[in-house]
């Protein structure tokens, strides 16, 4: 066991954990952030992802020990930020929201994409959405609402 | 104009989802809980010689067949009861339950599960439809593998085929495919105030609580099923849930602890139903100007290895195989075959798209023959209002799809692209038509499942609708409260749906076969139209509906003749491709649909259920490779087996038809399987034209395209 520190959602905690344990794990059973899901436990379908150190990752690859000292935002911090809102609030509105299990994954990519690019193309949108899978949707509102609030960025 | 209930509102759960505040199955807590892990089959056919267990510490258990309490049946009660819930001596397929394995830390019970022994007596397995219809290694089920084997016939087909010019034969192939919702499997059971309780992620929590019923010997008042919120289900939890749920209240029943049943997704994808994979041979007796006489059609689904539903999805497939077309004269025989896979279950369309793509295929395939345009040639044959079902049933309402053909092929501009395609030149497109029967198929809805809803008054002027058909991303949570709320003229916030929990609400029967709004929404919009008299009587009342079977419709289930559905919704959707002439990739360039599914209850609700099924329906055509190895998927992750990304497929244009229902709320229709049908079929009809070759199976992968232009 290890106790590792790192910054969850604005909040310092400090942890005893097995250093191979899966992020995924950890964050969900130990510290309860349940809005990651598990869709593939291998990096296939990004309903796991998270930004760590601003860089969005799959949770369910990275081993808990890794991240002592980093600095972690899951749905739960970015559903309250204004740029987070507006991503929600989109969804809603276009319709991109179906059973529900991809989506708060697919919030902290657009929210990611959003973020750190100039601008921003339906092609673009696509492609860098494209490591989060939607069984339901078939993608097209997801499009929509993101580049709707792109546009509105004037990205 | 659609009806102002059309109009879209933001569904009601879109915020709890998105935010991550929604609670699935593995979110919520449920205190101090044991898991579960599977024990199954490690192999696809042979007998249990022995059971090896490990040592195992305190408050670890294994649960199999013996702990199935007195008088309790140890079976998956699903429709026949020849599914064992756990394996008793034999094994019939790879995953096969035998039994379960509980205790508190999951990491301990994967270490324990590792070392379980079980020495089999394997068989030689049956995994082909082929090798199923030949009873290799001995039969499964019965003599002779088939589950079932129907015939039926509409008019004459055997002199059809004797003053018949020139006959045609075809066949046709369809792959398993895999649901991939993306929440697996996953249910807690538990006692509850003295009852036998599970939380499960599912479609149909009264199949559930009857499957409990019957392995455990239990009263209905003595067990209770709550739908917790559903990631996705599109067939896959309408009955494989039941399997589940039958071995782990068996556990929760001997253990009395509350314990958590979840499947990972290698798990999942290894265990559970998929799509029938289907081979269809079609016979066209042709007059001397190529026209058709009659055909002559022979369905064979692979069942795996119980029969689960595979009776009903047969039925469907065999029901839908003139899709739209009225022919004269045709023969018809449908059978499920049993093999040593596991056992193939219901799958968004449910046999239709199997059936569509076969005759969608073969029509084209005849056109061609007699060097018509392929649209040109299948609108000879379309049914009107009036026209004879295969089946004999009569079309009671009115069908439009010539209309709708007129208003697609402008906006895809079909007609200008046939010019130029084709001829080697790597472009092509095509078109499918295909229809959808709303409900259960024939007297289903009034025989079987008599549904019944209620809607309750509550203080403050709240009305809460009671029904048993789960929100699994289709939308029923907003529908329903839309359609309430517009018969009663109240606020859509006035109206409350929570997920059923058999203990607090009435059967209304599965959340499967499109019926939801076609069949619980109508009733749902009569009830409320009693409430309407009644609201002023006192603060809190209740009424309640059930279902009548409407008049003027006829069905014999014996000789499988009469009117097989209520009514339809159709669709029509063009794919046009371009295929790589060095790698044989193939490029979807658009996807143009239009459906009419009568009254959309809500626009974007139908929008995404349009674009959510056709994706799936594209996959199915183009990347969902599902093969078996010795009873074994070759693929069981999701790393190998590729469903559409974002990136896979270009924006849809999707169009809908008012054409509303006499039977459905408001006029609706039922929409979700629909979309799924066709757009397999217009895909691969677009990939044989620009390659200028007869395609007869998918999915039509690059491999597949190699192998046509090489012969
Ligand atoms: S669960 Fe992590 S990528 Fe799928
Ligand atoms: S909404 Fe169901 S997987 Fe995306």
């Amino acid at each position: 066991m290890n106790t590792i520190k790192f910054n969850l959602d604005g909040k310092i905690v400090e942890i005893e954990t097995e250093p191979f344990k899966r992020l995924i794990d950890l964050l969900r059973y130990d510290l309860n952030v349940m809005g990651i899901k598990e869709g593939c436990g291998e990096g296939e379908c990004g309903a796991c992802v998270i930004l760590l150190d601003d860089k969005l990752v799959n949770s369910c690859l990275i081993a808990a020990g890794i991240i002592d000292g980093a600095k972690i935002e899951t749905i739960d911090s970015i559903k309250e930020t204004p740029l987070g809102k507006s991503i929600i609030e989109a969804f809603a509105d276009f319709g991109a929201v179906q059973c529900g299990f991809c989506t708060p994954g697919m919030v902290v990519a657009s929210y990611y994409i959003l973020k750190n690019s100039a601008k921003l193309t339906e092609d673009e949108i696509r492609y860098k959405l494209s490591g989060n899978i939607c069984r339901c949707t078939g993608y097209d509102s997801i499009v929509r609402a993101v580049l709707n609030v792109a546009n509105t960025m004037g990205k | 104009m659609f009806h102002k209930i059309s109009t879209s509102v933001k569904r009601l759960d879109s915020f709890s989802k998105a935010r991550g505040d929604a609670q699935y199955i593995d979110d919520i807590d449920f205190g101090e809980i044991f898991h579960a892990l599977l024990i199954t089959s490690q192999i696809s056919r042979g007998v249990i010689k022995v059971i090896k267990l490990p040592y195992l510490p305190e408050g670890y258990n294994v649960v199999t067949k013996d702990d199935v309490p007195m008088g309790g049946k140890n079976v998956v009660n699903i429709i026949n009861l020849d599914w064992p819930a756990f394996a008793t001596e034999e094994v019939n397929y790879y995953g096969q339950t035998i039994g379960l394995i509980v205790g508190p830390d999951k990491n301990k019970l994967f270490e324990l599960l590792n070392k379980i022994e079980i020495v089999y007596e394997e068989k030689e397995g049956a995994f082909t439809i082929d090798e199923g219809l030949n009873c290799k290694g001995g039969p499964i089920y019965g003599h002779n593998n088939l589950f079932v084997d129907y015939n039926f016939e509409k008019g004459n087909p055997t002199k059809a085929f004797n003053e018949a010019y020139r006959v045609i034969e075809e066949e046709y192939e369809t792959p398993f495919q895999e649901q991939v919702y993306m929440e697996t499997q996953g249910m807690v059971g538990l006692i509850e105030d003295g009852k036998l309780t599970l939380y499960a992620s599912c479609q149909c929590p009264f199949y559930i609580k009857k499957a409990l019923c019957t392995i455990l010997n239990l009263e209905t008042e003595k067990v209770v099923v709550k739908q917790t919120v559903t990631g996705g289900g599109f067939g896959g939890k309408e009955n494989f849930p039941s399997m589940l749920a039958a071995v782990l209240m068996v556990a929760v029943n001997k253990i009395r602890k509350p314990i958590k049943l979840i499947l990972d997704r290698k798990e999942d994808m290894t265990i559970t139903s998929k799509r029938h994979s289907s081979r269809t041979k079609i016979r066209a007796a042709l007059d001397k100007n190529d026209y058709i006489l009659g055909l002559d059609i022979d369905m064979i689904l692979n069942g795996g290895a119980y029969e689960s539903c595979s009776k009903v999805v047969l039925q469907r497939a065999i029901f839908h195989i003139n899709s739209v077309y009225d022919f004269e004269n045709v023969k018809v025989r449908g059978r499920a075959v049993a093999t040593n896979t596991v056992p193939t279950d219901a799958f968004r369309g449910f046999g239709t798209p199997q059936a569509v793509f076969a005759i969608e295929l073969f029509m084209s395939h005849l056109a061609k023959l007699k060097k018509e345009n392929d649209v040109i040639f299948k609108k000879h044959y379309f049914i009107k209002r009036g026209g004879k079902t295969v089946t004999n049933g009569i079309m009671h309402t009115d069908v439009k799809l010539e209309e709708m053909w007129a208003a697609i092929k402008e906006k895809c501009n079909y007609e200008e692209k046939v010019k130029d395609f084709g001829r080697g030149n790597f472009k092509g497109v095509g078109a499918a038509f295909y229809l959808h029967g709303g409900g259960f198929t024939g007297d289903g809805e009034f025989k079987i499942i008599k549904s019944k809803v209620k809607l309750r008054i509550l203080k403050g002027g709240y009305v809460e609708i009671l029904a048993s058909n789960v929100e699994m991303g289709q939308g029923v949570l907003t529908t329903f409260c839309k359609i309430v709320a517009e018969e009663l003229n109240i606020p859509l916030d006035r109206v409350i749906y929570q997920n059923p929990d058999t203990s607090r609400v009435p059967d209304s029967g599965p959340t499967v076969a499109s019926r939801s709004i076609f069949i619980v929404g109508k009733l749902l919009q009569k009830a409320a139209a009693k409430l309407k008299e009644k609201w002023n009587l006192s603060d809190e009342c209740e009424v309640e509906e059930n279902y009548e079977s409407p008049v003027g419709l006829f069905w014999d289930g014996d000789a499988l003749q009469g009117d097989a559905y209520v009514d339809y919704s159709y669709g029509i959707c063009v794919v046009e491709v371009l295929v790589d002439p060095i790698t044989f990739e193939v490029k979807t360039i658009g996807i143009w649909s239009i459906h009419d599914v009568g009254t959309p209850i809500d626009l974007k609700i139908v929008e995404g259920q349009i674009c959510g099924g056709i994706l799936q329906a594209m996959g199915y055509g183009y990347l969902e490779k599902l093969e078996l190895k010795n009873g074994r998927y070759y693929q069981n992750t999701m790393t190998d087996y590729i469903i559409p990304t974002s990136l896979d497929f270009p924006t849809m244009d999707i169009m809908l038809f008012e054409n509303t229902s006499p039977f459905g709320p408001f006029g609706a229709k039922g929409v979700g399987e629909l979309p799924f049908d066709g757009a397999a079929a217009a895909f691969t009809l677009a990939v044989s034209m620009a390659i200028d070759r007869d395609l007869k199976k998918i999915p039509v992968t690059p491999e597949y395209i190699f192998e046509v232009l090489r012969h």
